[in-house]
Formats: structure tokens, C-alpha cells, sequence
């Protein structure tokens, strides 16, 4: 039993590789969730909102 | 703690987490009822031969059928599943059931302030509601309490994994089905906080507290909201897939590792897509249209061909296990056909990747979008992604949850197997008149295309009549699959025999 | 199991039908990417994105007062018929329920053509060619376009605009 128990720790011991920590990270996960999206599509778009230019006059 | 043990799955299921996810069911097909009366009414008014309504209702019945069918039906059926993925799925329990009831309680509120508005003639205009278009403010109050309801609900989510793991109910990852929900959840978050921005200020608006409110802006923030809460579905409709390819199969994901990686990307790069409404609009770049349209560099497009891979991958694997081994197609025939909850989910695939995903990814492109954009072929594109896909796998998921979660058998299950089927028909004839129509410049959104009244008339290729036709055939056979449904599921929860405990 | 927590690593290497449909997806995907900004170049036909802010709906109405004035050739239904300078700039006025004024375009030549809504959202479809465009107040969108090809065009409004709606059509020329 207790060589049992010490094979099972040892296998615990196998680090888990790094990008499958971060798939487990849901909260970092959340993060990227919103800030990209909000990022590129809503701050980029309000951004090119605010710097259209007026019209201009014209003789037409 | 009140558990019980399913005695089909083997799950604990907690007993607040069963109520909600019954209540919460329940009060989305009724929805789902509601919108899809809706549907008929204007779809029938769309069939040129038959041209039923009066403007007025038909842009009335128009707003409702987006509310209720796009919004209403899908949200609360997705608030079922979050605490079947977050809780029931873990074995574990649903933390503070007060918060699910809140959350339950503000979205039923909601929802029934927008449809009592509506149907009183006081907002009409459109799921949109583009501004300057005015609509009482009780519409708008509707809209933020219903979406504070469910931004409620989506963070139950969050309490209940984060509870899960203090409880040790996992050790390190999530299920593929709850990762699913944990990405659909991210998105919601996304989108409701897009809600709650423009929301706010057009309430204030509406009621005269602010003058103005930019038609632009307008534009760009609601599609925050419009487009990604279809995104929320596309998650949870995948997130269903798999988990009804393991519950009915057994199957399991061929590789965990390319499935959520495509969970993953869905969570950075889905959202962005909103932009797919204002390709023709003024004002952006086109390195802002084509960034955004292409969901960044089509990666979202990618994890759907990559789950399109990885489904049908995983429920071959399980069916050859059972030893339809015969040939290359074996474990297709022999596949449970005859279970709604299996039909229904391959229908939904098949649906949603030709009819409703390739469509989208195509009128989705700077160019094409021109000659697209408004078009019927918009309306067709997502009745081929939430109705075809969406509905489609969420009924076929609720046919799982009669014996799982109400402990009930299925009434007319005879019915009830052949039901997916014909929805399937229907709604895709829907599909493929409208994007038929939308190709030969037929509007959506639109009254009457012989003009009547106008200073100048169009007449439109005679070949749109026989596809707006097939349309309407098409929403009778939907509807008639719908009803069954309805009759079913509400049926089975009420009269079913109960199931051995 | 997508219903069971799955095993403690499962961070592995693909097999090679994965690897090779990874590799198909991706490639295809990065493709129909790649196309879009190059169509941009190469391309002749992309939405335009000039635009300006119209801070006073006057000033808008001014411009298609003055080109209705100067280029007016005929009248149809109430509404002016305006032949303007080929290759100038055009004005387009949609309100609900109507397009003003009606244009006629010389085929070949490049125009200008300034949209913009009096009153709310509406979409510009030119038909039978199927394009469209959003009209949105406030904002002038400037279409600079060349008609290739002559004949009569109707212009459609396909953005719900209130009960009217179906009632706003509007024409356009091509000579």
C-alpha cells in the first residue's frame, strides 16, 4: 500500500506543462477575454469616432 | 447537502442546482413559444402570396420575435446550463441558490416589461433600436434589468467553479463541457458590459435626461452587445455537442489539448466579429474592418473547423468502440438516429457549419458584405447559426435533461424522435429562401417588396417569389416541429412517467 | 470525457490526421485572411471610408439645395432630377420616407457622392446591382464610385425606418 501511495505522489510529481496551466486559469483567461475585444474592436472604433473630421465647405 | 444520484449518469446533482436548471428550462421554452408565434406570424407575412399582417404588428411582431427567440429563449436555457456545467456536471453544489433566484427573477422581470411594452405599440423598433429611434423607456429598463439578471447568473459561474475546486470537485481542469460554459461565461461578460453601456445612456435619452446620443456610437457599442451574445451561444452550442456526444456515445474528446485550445481562441477572438454590422457603415478604417471582421486573422473560423473536426472525430471513436467497426462508414449508420438528443445534435452540426457558419464567414468579408449587407441573405445566414445550431442543439440537450434533471420519461417519445428532423427541414428551407431572396437584393426587415404606395417601384427577379415561397413552406413545417417540441418537452415535465429513482 | 475531469496531463502531442488537419484549417484560414487586405489593392470594388461629421443638418441641406438649384434638369413624382457636373461632388439626402434627389450620372465618369440621413438610420440599396450601404445622421459618407454600367436604378431603403419604410424608394440614372 504504501509503495502504492508513494508511485502515485511520484507521478504527481511530473510537472504539468505550462500551457496547459494556462488553459486551467480561468480568471487569466477571463482577463484576455475582455480586454481583447474591448481593445481592438471597442476602444480602436471609439477612437476613430472621435477624430472624423468635419465636413467641410463645399461650391458645388 | 440535499444530493441525489442520477441513476443514468451517476452525477450527484444538488437539489437547488435541479430547481434552477428545471425553472429556468421551463420558462426558456415558454419564451422560445413566444418568439417562435412570432416567427410564424411575420414569416407568413414575408410569403408574398400569403402577406398576412399590417405594417404596424409586423414590425411589432418583428421586435418581439428577436427579443423573445434570439434573446430570451437562448439566455435562459444557457443560465440551465451553467449550473448543470458549473455544478451537477462537477458533482459538487450550487453556491448561494438565493443569487441563481435574483438572477432568474430580474430576467423573467425584464423580459416581461420589454414584451408588455411591445405588444402595447410602444417600442417599435426592432431588436436594434437604433438610435434616433425613440422607444419608451420602459423598453430600454426591460433590457438592463434582463441583462443584469443574466450578467448575474453568468458570474455564477465563477463563484460556483471557484467553489468547486476549494471543494475539491476537480483537481486542476475543468470538464471539456464546463470549459465550454466557462468560455461561453467570459463572453457573456463581454457582452452584457457592452449592454449595460449603451443601455444606460439610451434609457437616459429616451426619458430626456440626455439631448443627444451619437447614431455612430450607437452603432458600434449595441453591436457589442448583439453580436457577441450569439458568440455566448456559439460556446454553449458547442459545449452541448460534446457533452451529448458523451453522455448518449460515451465518447470522448480525441484530444483535449486541440479542442480547448479552440475554446480558448473563441474566448480572445470571437467577440470581435461584431464588426461584421458595420462593415458598410462610415466612419471605420478598413484596417479596423478587416482586423475585426476576420475575427483576427480568421483564428475564431479556425477553432470552428477545429471543433467540426474534433466532434464527429470523438463520437466515431466511441461508436467504433462499440464495435461498428465494418468499413469506413459503419458507426454512421449504426448511430442512434432514433434519439432526439443524438439527431438533433448531429443535425445541429451539419447546420450550423454549412448553412449558418460558411455563409457568415463569407458575407462576413469586407467585399462580399456590399452586395450583402441588409439583405435577406443576413436573416438566412443566422437562422442557419441560432436556429438551425443553437435552437437545434439546445432542444436536443433538453431532451437530455427530462430524465437527468426533471426525472421524467419523454411523453410521445415516437413524436419526439422525428421531431428534430423535421425542425431541421423547416428551418433550413427558412435558411435557404432567405438567403436565396437576400442574393437577388430582397431586404430584410422589410414590409412589403412590391413597394405599395412608393413613388417609384421595383420589381425584384420573378425567381424570389418561389424562394420567399419555400420560405414560407418552410416556417410551417418549423413551427409544426416546434409545437411538438413545446408539446413534449412542457408535457414530459408535467406527465411523464417518473423515472426509478 | 467532455463530462469528466480529464486525466491530470493532458497536454500531449497531436497524432498525424490532427496535425494535418491543423495544418489544412490553418493554412486555408490564414488565405481567405491574407486575401482581404490584398483585395483591398488590387481590388476595384471596397467599402469606401470617407467620412466627415455633420455638425448641423442645415449645412448638409444647404449643399443639396444648391446642387438641386444649379444641375436641375426634369421632375419626377415631386421629386427634382439633377444632372450634375461629371465627376463632381453629389449630394444624397435620405429622410424618412424618401431619397433626394433623384441623380443622373454619366457612365464612366467618377463622382463623389456625399449620403446622409436627415433623421435616422436608413440603409442605401441600389438595385438590381444589389450594394448597400448604411446612411447614418449625422455622419456624410462620402461613395466615390464609378458607374459602369447604364441604365435605370432604384434606391431602397433596407434599414427599418418607421411604418413608411417600404414606401422609401428613390431612383438613379446611369447615361
Amino acid at each position: 500500500m504504501a509503495d502504492e501511495e508513494r508511485k502515485i505522489e511520484e507521478q504527481e510529481e511530473e510537472p504539468i506543462p505550462a500551457w496547459q496551466l494556462f488553459y486551467d486559469n480561468i480568471m487569466l483567461l477571463f482577463f484576455f477575454g475582455v480586454a481583447v475585444p474591448t481593445l481592438v474592436y471597442t476602444v480602436w472604433g471609439l477612437m476613430e469616432i472621435v477624430q472624423i473630421p468635419d465636413l467641410p465647405s463645399y461650391s458645388p | 447537502m440535499e444530493f441525489r444520484t442520477c441513476s443514468f449518469t451517476g452525477l450527484k446533482i444538488h437539489k437547488p442546482a435541479e430547481d434552477l436548471i428545471k425553472w429556468n428550462v421551463i420558462t426558456a421554452v415558454l419564451f422560445l413559444t413566444l418568439g417562435g408565434l412570432m416567427g410564424l406570424l411575420i414569416g407568413i407575412t414575408r410569403w408574398p402570396s400569403v402577406h398576412y399582417l399590417d405594417p404596424t404588428y409586423y414590425y411589432r411582431y418583428l421586435t418581439l420575435h428577436g427579443f423573445d427567440a434570439l434573446l430570451v429563449w437562448i439566455i435562459f436555457f444557457e443560465v440551465a446550463l451553467v449550473h448543470f456545467t458549473s455544478a451537477v456536471l462537477l458533482n459538487t453544489r450550487t453556491v448561494i441558490p438565493s443569487a441563481g433566484w435574483i438572477a432568474y427573477s430580474l430576467m423573467l422581470i425584464g423580459a416581461i416589461f420589454v414584451n408588455i411594452t411591445t405588444f402595447a405599440g410602444k417600442a417599435d423598433v426592432l431588436f436594434t433600436s437604433y438610435v434616433p429611434l425613440k422607444a419608451s423607456g420602459v423598453y430600454y429598463t426591460g433590457v438592463i434589468i434582463f441583462a443584469v439578471g443574466a450578467l448575474t447568473a453568468f458570474g455564477h459561474f465563477f463563484a460556483n467553479i471557484i467553489q468547486a475546486k476549494r471543494d475539491g470537485a476537480y483537481k486542476h481542469s475543468l470538464p471539456l463541457g464546463s470549459f465550454g460554459m466557462a468560455a461561453a461565461s467570459i463572453i457573456a461578460v463581454v457582452t452584457l458590459a457592452h449592454g449595460a453601456v449603451i443601455m444606460i445612456p439610451t434609457l437616459l435619452w429616451s426619458i430626456g435626461l440626455i439631448k443627444y446620443l451619437d447614431p455612430g456610437t450607437y452603432r458600434l457599442i449595441f453591436w457589442g452587445l448583439g453580436h457577441p451574445s450569439q458568440q455566448i451561444n456559439v460556446c454553449a452550442m458547442v459545449a452541448a455537442w460534446y457533452m451529448v456526444s458523451a453522455f448518449v456515445l460515451g465518447g470522448k474528446p480525441v484530444n483535449e489539448k486541440l479542442s480547448r485550445t479552440a475554446f480558448v481562441l473563441y474566448i480572445f477572438f470571437i467577440n470581435v466579429a461584431s464588426e461584421h454590422h458595420l462593415l458598410v457603415d462610415p466612419i471605420f478604417s478598413n484596417w479596423h474592418k478587416i482586423i475585426n471582421t476576420s475575427y483576427v486573422m480568421h483564428l475564431a473560423v479556425f477553432a470552428s473547423m477545429v471543433h467540426a473536426f474534433a466532434i464527429p472525430a470523438s463520437m466515431e471513436v466511441a461508436l467504433r468502440e462499440k464495435g461498428y467497426t465494418n468499413g469506413l462508414f459503419e458507426w454512421l449508420k449504426k448511430a442512434p438516429w432514433g434519439n432526439p438528443a443524438f439527431s438533433g445534435t448531429f443535425l445541429s452540426i451539419i447546420g450550423f457549419g454549412f448553412l449558418g457558419g460558411t455563409t457568415g464567414v463569407i458575407a462576413g468579408t469586407e467585399q462580399f458584405n456590399i452586395i450583402r449587407h441588409n439583405t435577406f441573405f443576413i436573416t438566412g445566414h443566422f437562422h442557419g447559426t441560432v436556429v438551425v445550431g443553437t435552437t437545434l442543439a439546445f432542444m436536443a440537450f433538453s431532451y437530455l435533461l427530462m430524465p437527468y434533471i426533471f426525472k421524467r420519461e419523454l411523453i410521445m417519445p415516437r413524436l419526439a424522435s422525428v421531431q428534430p428532423y423535421l425542425y431541421f427541414i423547416g428551418v433550413s428551407m427558412v435558411s435557404i429562401g432567405m438567403m436565396a431572396a437576400g442574393a437577388l437584393g430582397v431586404p430584410r426587415r422589410h414590409w412589403d417588396i412590391t413597394f405599395s404606395g412608393a413613388p417609384f417601384s421595383f420589381t425584384f427577379d420573378p425567381s424570389v417569389d418561389m424562394f420567399l415561397s419555400i420560405m414560407g413552406l418552410g416556417t410551417l413545417l418549423a413551427v409544426f416541429a416546434g409545437v411538438i417540441y413545446v408539446v413534449v418537452i412542457i408535457g414530459s415535465a408535467l406527465f411523464g412517467r417518473r423515472v426509478a429513482p | 470525457m467532455a463530462i469528466k475531469e480529464p486525466e491530470r496531463i493532458w497536454w500531449k502531442p497531436y497524432t498525424w490526421d490532427e496535425k494535418f488537419w491543423v495544418a489544412v484549417a490553418l493554412l486555408w484560414m490564414l488565405t481567405t485572411f491574407t486575401f482581404m487586405p490584398v483585395y483591398h489593392f488590387i481590388g476595384k470594388q471596397n467599402p469606401p471610408f470617407e467620412t466627415y461629421r455633420v455638425r448641423n443638418p442645415e449645412q448638409f441641406t444647404a449643399l443639396v439645395d444648391a446642387m438641386v438649384e444649379k444641375y436641375k434638369v426634369g421632375e419626377e413624382e415631386g421629386i427634382p432630377v439633377v444632372h450634375p457636373e461629371p465627376g463632381s461632388d453629389v449630394f444624397l439626402q435620405a429622410s424618412m420616407w424618401q431619397w433626394y434627389p433623384i441623380l443622373q450620372l454619366e457612365k464612366g465618369k467618377t463622382y463623389r457622392i456625399h449620403v446622409y440621413s436627415l433623421d435616422i438610420v436608413h440603409g442605401m440599396s441600389i438595385l438590381p446591382i444589389n450594394m448597400n450601404f448604411m446612411v447614418l445622421p449625422d455622419y456624410d459618407y462620402v461613395l466615390t464610385l464609378t458607374p459602369t454600367t447604364s441604365g435605370e436604378y432604384h434606391i431602397v431603403c433596407n434599414e427599418y425606418c418607421g411604418l413608411g419604410h417600404h414606401m422609401m424608394v428613390g431612383k438613379l440614372y446611369v447615361k
